[in-house]
């Protein structure tokens, strides 16, 4: 090794001691020197809400695939399982600190860091769908539910690329190249075990027939959307595409589409409102407990 | 301070200069993830991009270039994030690319049309690979050249790279994906 590869391990640890990677211990801000104001044509308020609701599925989803560590059939799963799991909590950095800056921009702006949005929220003020809520029984029911979530939010991402806000735009734009290696890597294994033995494609079947209760929510008009013209993207406008990248997936892995009916809302309410399944409680506890134990913790 | 053209060119050279921590045989330089250096006044401004949105390297890299440019008497260094346009593999240099494969592991190959970061219009729909087998060009051996290669892994040790072994030397190596 020369000097100055040395030096790139060498240095964050021994000579300031300045630079952790844990929570709370000056954890940079994952939009630093972005230019973060909100343009002028969009609501600012809106814009934060938005954000957190599109922040929160990928760091549930994250943290639910983070469990399936040291689980996985064999190491180069889950090593992929590791990385994408990686981007989406990259993906929900920048969208809960996006959050944070529109908050920032409004009149009696506080704005939240993004710590304080991930750890000491409440489970009624998370707002992400009940997809990614569970864990998941077995490998079908993951490969599923990470088909299912990355052919969404793919399609989703493809449409905020165009978004009014440019920051949201950014992020979208890369999160389309990650998604799109997610996606695949889902689709792969569908296909790999509905087409395989009957044993995996019972499996995959019946772990589609579980999740499907929860797809309908991903395409319901919500008003944060609504109150976004121009730089959110309307759910109900992404069931096409979504459709058609199923339905291929599943042709090609000798699956039915299961006919379940969808998972009913609480009082008019689910997870873009604050309302979740019961399995969410136990996963935020796990998620937030050593950020609230030791709040001003350091590494 | 910065204060003359050759303090900046100083300056570029410095930042060009740092290695990737987790590939520390390129520099940020050669893979693309260093944008620009400049003066504004008489602050020194670097920007920098992630490769992928997760990647736990750009923190170590902005810390790297802030200490290297300080050291060189850079007082005041601020570096950025840029996020437009999200960073592609096509950027990474053609020594860049040498200094991979020297090392044994494979360099990118273009990046295919429907996944270009200037992409507009109405989000693409595939292609979703539908079979088992490759779907993209052969990733040439970076020890002995054979194209006769196999993907053992989509994904790799980083957030970047995949897995693949050659069938002709029988080694395993590691690609750089193409984003």
């Amino acid at each position: 090794m020369t000097d100055d590869e040395f030096a790139a391990y060498q240095s964050p640890s021994e000579e300031t001691g300045d630079h952790r990677w844990a929570f709370g211990t000056g954890f940079t801000d994952p939009l630093e020197g972005i230019d973060a104001s909100v343009p002028d044509s969009v609501d600012a308020a809106a814009l934060a809400a938005y954000c957190l609701m599109l922040g929160d599925d990928a760091l549930v989803y994250s943290h639910r695939l983070q469990q399936w560590m040291t689980r996985m059939p064999e190491l180069e799963e889950e090593t992929a399982l590791a990385n994408i799991a990686l981007d989406l909590l990259g993906q929900a950095r920048m969208l809960l600190a996006r959050a944070g800056l529109a908050e920032g921009a409004l009149a009696d702006g506080n704005g939240r860091q993004e710590d304080q949005l991930a750890f000491f929220r409440d489970e009624h003020e998370f707002r992400n769908v009940r997809l990614v809520e569970a864990p998941d029984a077995d490998f079908a029911e993951l490969a599923g539910r990470l088909l299912i979530f990355s052919a969404w939010r793919l399609a989703l991402f493809g449409r905020l690329a165009e978004s009014a806000d440019p920051v949201l735009a950014a992020i979208a734009a890369k999160g389309v190249k990650e998604l799109t290696y997610h996606r695949d890597y889902a689709a792969q294994w569908v296909i790999r075990l509905g087409d395989g033995t009957s044993l995996s494609h019972g499996k995959m079947q019946a772990a589609l027939g579980t999740i499907w209760p929860l797809v309908e929510e991903l395409f319901e008009t919500d008003p944060v959307t609504a109150a976004l013209p121009g730089v959110a993207a309307d759910p109900a406008g992404l069931r096409g595409d979504v459709d058609a990248v199923l339905e291929t997936v599943l042709a090609a892995a000798t699956l039915d589409r299961p006919g379940a009916a969808p998972m009913a809302r609480v009082a008019g309410k689910s997870g873009r409102d604050g309302v979740h399944t019961e399995a969410f409680g136990y996963l935020l506890a796990e998620l937030q407990s050593v950020a609230r134990a030791h709040p001003d913790a350091t590494w | 301070m910065v204060t003359a053209a050759t303090d900046l060119d100083t300056a570029r050279e410095i930042a060009a200069a740092v290695p990737d921590p987790e590939l520390p045989m390129v520099t940020v330089a050669d893979l693309g993830i260093l944008r620009d250096v400049a003066a504004e006044d008489g602050r020194l401004v670097v920007t920098i991009t992630p490769t992928y949105s997760g990647c736990p390297a750009l923190r170590e890299i902005a810390h790297d270039l802030r200490h290297r440019l300080n050291r060189a008497g850079f007082a005041e260094v601020t570096v950025r994030t840029a996020l437009a346009p999200a960073w592609s593999s096509d950027w990474i240099t053609a020594e860049g690319r040498r200094k991979l494969r020297a090392a044994g592991i494979a360099p990118p190959q273009a990046v295919p049309p429907q996944t270009e970061p200037a992409q507009t219009g109405p989000p693409r729909r595939g292609p979703v690979p539908l079979t088992l087998t490759a779907h993209r060009e052969p990733v040439p051996c970076p020890r002995c050249g054979s194209r006769d290669t196999t993907q053992t892994a989509a994904f790799g040790a980083t957030a970047c790279k995949a897995l693949f072994r050659c069938e002709a030397c029988r080694e395993p190596f590691e690609y750089v994906k193409e984003i």
